[in-house]
Order: structure tokens, then sequence, then C-alpha cells
């Protein structure tokens, strides 16, 4: 769009294009760092210090972490997760969010207000906790689902998405005799697909690194979330988590750098590969946010 | 409903008023139905925990329950004013804000500003994919990558200090470095996904604007002036002031995984020291006392950010 063929301007196009691919490789360099190593062998590692690229290729760290059931056991709970809160958060946020959006329903104004002072203010931490104990929900998945069902942010932005339908549409499917939950579901969900694809992606998001809840109120290390189990591993380096304790006792060594490497690389997989497919969806996301927020 | 329409007579008209709201409501009844859940969400998850906020008033006893713990009026309260703790949370919790405003905040717009200068749309879209990539990890993986190049037991940058005949420096221990890492953790993580609300705004400029500057004889610094800038100027205003009303709110997960028994009295902010007082050590009702109090100066806080930005002459967030 800038067509100054200048000096000046073509140096700052010089210096702008390092500073900002220098910028882009301190943000991935540590990533690759962390995936190379956890291929790497102990040795290497001491010795070499920095790798990109093992010379000597291992899966020796692997081959330990999947021989043990903790990880993997992990890593379902955070799959089971990830799925079912995201069809319970899609479910229940949709089904809120359009009523909501329909102009005609009565007690609309006072219920959405409902939901917006709860982004301003919340019971916090400790009440929030006493009542999921209440509840009986300790160690059960059921605190990792439901404390987090709706998002009243999303909510509002989805509300504001069905809004924005065309309103011709319900009512020629009004008087074709459609019910409302018929509407809804064969009109107005299929037509915000792209809308409710971007939500579910947030959601999911935030349900693979779902960490502190499972840190509140799961207590029984079977049913940590891989967030968890490498916070262990990795942070405090409590590496007789991983794997069967009693077999670990008499000749227990703390986990290989490589292993602690190999955990990130596995707890992050997920993401990293969804995410070039789904990155414009992403950012799609945060601007209806923006815009209607 | 035509033949509502028909009625006349005053004496009619209330009791037809609400004739036709419950017509409406059993025509709407489906639509009822569907909010229920989510209602009963909201009020079990967030309006009974509101409720239970009145336990910073009392003694909570869990053998005792909720309703049969005794009253004790503001006696939490200013035992915890009392608490020079008191004073060293605000202090961690304010420097870490204030760190975070001065050097987090306007660096996702300098670098939004220098893609948008990029010539080439390839170069643009490559960059920004990889500079999202962090937002999307956890915490709990960008502190474990932070640790894994940063202890002294063979992190990488202990190493390389050591291999040049350096002292070993202790990055995680050492109350000295913990805002340091606190925030460059922040600015590695959210810078490049900060700048896609600028870039949203910066798309919407015309581009007539900076033709009819370049006739008029504008450099690039110019019409990055006089034009790119200005148009962001609302949007930086608005950011600003949100987070100014989420001042107190210093990244709970992040400061709790950096914490350690050396670095509390520079780290331990009102979320964490919520978290230890409460669940760590049970007292309910101090705790409760503490979260309270922090968030009616945040409620305080955004009320007063978004009278600031009416002032500013924007819309506001309320």
């Amino acid at each position: 769009m800038v067509r100054d063929r200048t000096f000046g301007s073509r140096l700052f196009d010089v210096l702008n294009i390092t500073f900002l691919g220098l910028f882009a490789l301190i943000t991935i360099v540590p990533f690759i760092y962390i995936m190379a190593g956890s291929f790497a062998t102990q040795k290497e590692l001491l010795e070499k210090g920095f790798i990109l690229f093992p010379t000597e290729f291992s899966l020796e760290a692997y081959n330990f972490i999947f021989s043990t059931s903790t990880l993997m056991r992990s890593m379902g709970v955070t799959i089971f997760i990830t799925v079912a809160g995201t069809l319970i958060n899609i479910v229940l946020t949709c089904l809120m969010a359009y009523p909501l959006a329909r102009k005609d329903l009565d007690f609309r104004k006072p219920i959405q207000l409902m939901v917006i002072f709860t982004m301003l203010f919340s019971g916090g931490m400790i009440p929030t906790f006493i009542v999921v104990k209440e509840l009986g929900m300790i160690d059960s998945y059921w605190s990792l689902l439901l404390p987090g069902a709706i998002s009243a942010f999303n909510l509002i932005i989805i509300r504001s998405f069905f809004q924005q339908l065309p309103e011709g549409l319900e009512e020629s499917a009004k008087i074709d005799g459609a019910s409302d939950p018929g509407i809804l579901m064969r009109i107005v969900i299929p037509l915000s697909m792209p809308a409710i694809a971007t939500f579910s992606l947030f959601y999911a998001v935030g349900h693979w690194n779902t960490f502190f809840s499972a840190v509140l109120y799961i207590n029984d290390a079977a049913k940590w979330p891989i967030q968890v189990l490498l916070r262990q591993i990795v942070i405090l380096s409590q590496g007789g988590s991983l794997g069967d304790t009693t077999a670990f006792e008499s000749d227990f060594v703390p986990p290989e750098q490589s292993v602690k490497m190999a955990v990130i690389v596995i707890s992050t997989m997920p993401i990293l590969v969804v995410y070039p497919f789904l990155q414009k969806h992403f950012a799609k996301g945060v601007l209806l946010g923006s815009v209607k927020g | 409903m035509n033949e509502d329409l028909a009625i006349t007579r005053p004496s009619a008209i209330a009791g037809s008023h609400r004739k036709q709201m419950w017509r409406r409501l059993a025509r709407n009844r489906w639509l009822y139905l569907m909010l229920l859940p989510g209602i009963v969400y909201f009020i079990l998850f967030k309006y009974v925990p509101m409720y239970g906020v009145l336990l910073a008033f009392k003694n909570y006893q869990p053998f005792l329950g909720f309703l049969k713990s005794e009253w004790v009026g503001m006696e939490h309260f200013s035992r915890f004013f009392g608490d020079p703790l008191f004073w060293m949370l605000l202090k961690n919790t304010f420097i870490l804000a204030t760190y975070n405003i001065l050097f987090f905040f306007p660096l996702p717009i300098i670098v939004a500003l220098l893609l948008n200068e990029l010539r080439k749309e390839v170069y643009k879209r490559f960059i920004q994919t990889l500079i999202y990539i962090p937002h999307f990890m956890s915490w709990v993986v960008i502190v474990s990558i932070a640790y894994l190049f940063f202890t002294t037991e063979g992190g990488l940058v202990n190493e390389g200090i050591a291999a040049m005949g350096g002292e070993k420096i202790q990055f995680l221990l050492d109350p000295g470095w913990f805002r340091t890492f606190i925030t460059a953790e922040v600015i590695w993580k959210e810078t490049g996904w900060g700048t896609i609300i600028f870039l949203a705004a910066l798309a919407g400029v015309d581009t007539q604007l900076y033709e009819a500057a370049r006739m008029d004889g504008a450099n690039r610094f110019r019409q990055l002036w006089h034009i790119t800038l200005p148009a962001i100027r609302s949007t930086i205003i608005i950011l600003l002031i949100l987070r100014l009303g989420n001042f107190l709110d210093t990244g709970f997960e992040q400061i709790w995984l950096m914490l350690n028994s050396l670095n509390r009295e520079v780290g331990e902010v009102f979320d964490t020291y919520v978290y230890s007082t409460g669940i760590s050590q049970g007292q309910y009702s101090y705790s409760t006392a503490v979260g309270l109090f922090k968030s009616i100066v945040g409620l305080i806080l955004v009320f007063a950010a978004n009278q600031l930005a009416k002032r500013f002459g924007e819309e506001g967030i309320l």
C-alpha cells in the first residue's frame, strides 16, 4: 500500500522485517528446543546444552512415559473433560442464548442483567469452593465440568450473533408450524455454525488447559488432568508421581530432562496439531467479541 | 392477537394486560424451558457463592454449616487490615500490575504497528501465525518451559553461564528475579495475541487517507503519526481503561505456579493469599473476607474506569 522508495523507507523495511522475524523466532525457538530435547539422549543434552536437532535420535523418553500408566491415564482424563466439557458448554450456552435473543420474551432484560452482573462481581474462590464441596463434587469430574459450564461473556456474544440473523427466517418457519426448539435446531444453529465452531474451540482449549480447578477440586491423583501432572513432573520435580510408585520406591530417580520435555510435548501436541488449521477461527472469535462485546 | 385490540373498556385494560402476558408466557413456554438450565447454572454457581460471601462476617465451622456458624461482624476484616501482610499484598499487587502496564501493555501496539507496515501479506500472515501460538498454551506449560531453561540443575541458561565461567544464578528462587520473570513470561505469551485487536482496528483505516497524505508529501513516519495512530487511539484508550479496571487481577495461575517458599515476600498477591489461607489452611471465613475485599475494590475500579472512558468521549463498557 505504501509506495515510497526512499533509502530511509527501505532501511526501515529491512529493520522491521528483521525485528519481527526475531520476535517470531524468540516465540517459537523454546518450543522447538523442548521438542528436540525430548528426542535427544540425556548424554547429548548435557554435553551440547542447546540443540535444535538431535544427532542421536532417541525415543527413550517416550518409551519411558508410555511404559508408565500415570501419564496415559491423565491424558485420558483431559481428553474426556475436553470432549464432555465442550459439549456441555455449547449446549447450555446455545440453549440460553436463543431465548435471550428473542425480543418478544418477557423477563428477558432482568435475566440478561443477572448474567452480566456475574462478569463484574463474583463470590470468589472460597465460597465457590464450598458450594462445589457441598454439592459433593470433590474428586468428581463434575467439579471440572459444571462450575464453568457457561461463560457469561461467550453467552452474550452468541446471543448477539443470534440476534443478527434475519427475523424473516424464523417467522416463516413459525408459519410452517415449527416449534421454538425446532427453529433453534434447524434454522438458528445451522446458520450460526461459524460462530459456534469458534466458541467450541475457545471452550475446548480452556478445558485442555484445565489446571487450577483440578488443583482445587481433585485430590485423587488418579483423576488428575494432564496439566496438574505436568506441574508435578516439571515444576515440583516429584518424579514419583510418574509411574507406579511401588515399583519405583527402591531405586527412584527423578525424571531426566528429556522426559520432562517429552511430557511438555505430549501435553501441548493436540493444540499444536490443530492450531494451524484453526488459526483463522481463533482470530475471528476475538473480533466477534470486540465488535459486539 | 387481533381480538385484544378490540378491547376498549378502561376497566378491562389492566386485566387484559395480565391475560396477554400469561398468553405470551404460555406461548413461549419452550423458550423458558430452554432458559431453565442456564438460570439454574447461574444461580447455583454464581449467585449462591455471592450469597456465600456472608461467610466473611461469620466464623464458619464446616461441621456447623453455613447457617449455624456464629456472626462475628467485621472481625476478619480488622484482622486483615491490621496485619502487615496486607501492605505486603497491596504492594506486590501494585508493583506487578504497574510492571504489566508499563512493560507489557505498549508491546502489542508496537508489534501491530510494525506488522501493519510489512509490505508483503505473506510475511505478515506467517509471523502472525507464529506469534499467536503461546497464547494457547496453559500457564503450566509456559512456566514449565521457563523452569527447564532457567533451573540451576541442568537448565540451558545456567549451563551457558557456567560454561563461560560465570556463577550459576538462582533465577527461580531469588526474590530479585521474580517480578522480571512474571512480566517477561506475560510478554512472551501474550504480546502476539494482543496484536489482533489493534490489527483489526488498523484494517478498517481507509487507504485513501494514505494516498492523500502521500500526495501532500508525508513520509511513512508522518503517515503513521497522523493517520495510523489516531485510527487506533480509541482502541488503545478503551483497552488501557479496561486494564485499569482489572488492575488487581495479576494473573493468578501464573503467579501461583511461580511462587515458592523463597519468593513469597515479593510474589504473594491477594488471590494467592486467599488460596493459601483458605484452601491450604482451612481458614474459610478469613480468606473469604480477603477475597471479598478484593472483589469490591475490583468492582469500584471497573465502574471508575467506565466513567473515565465516558470522560474520554468513548462509549464506555457498561
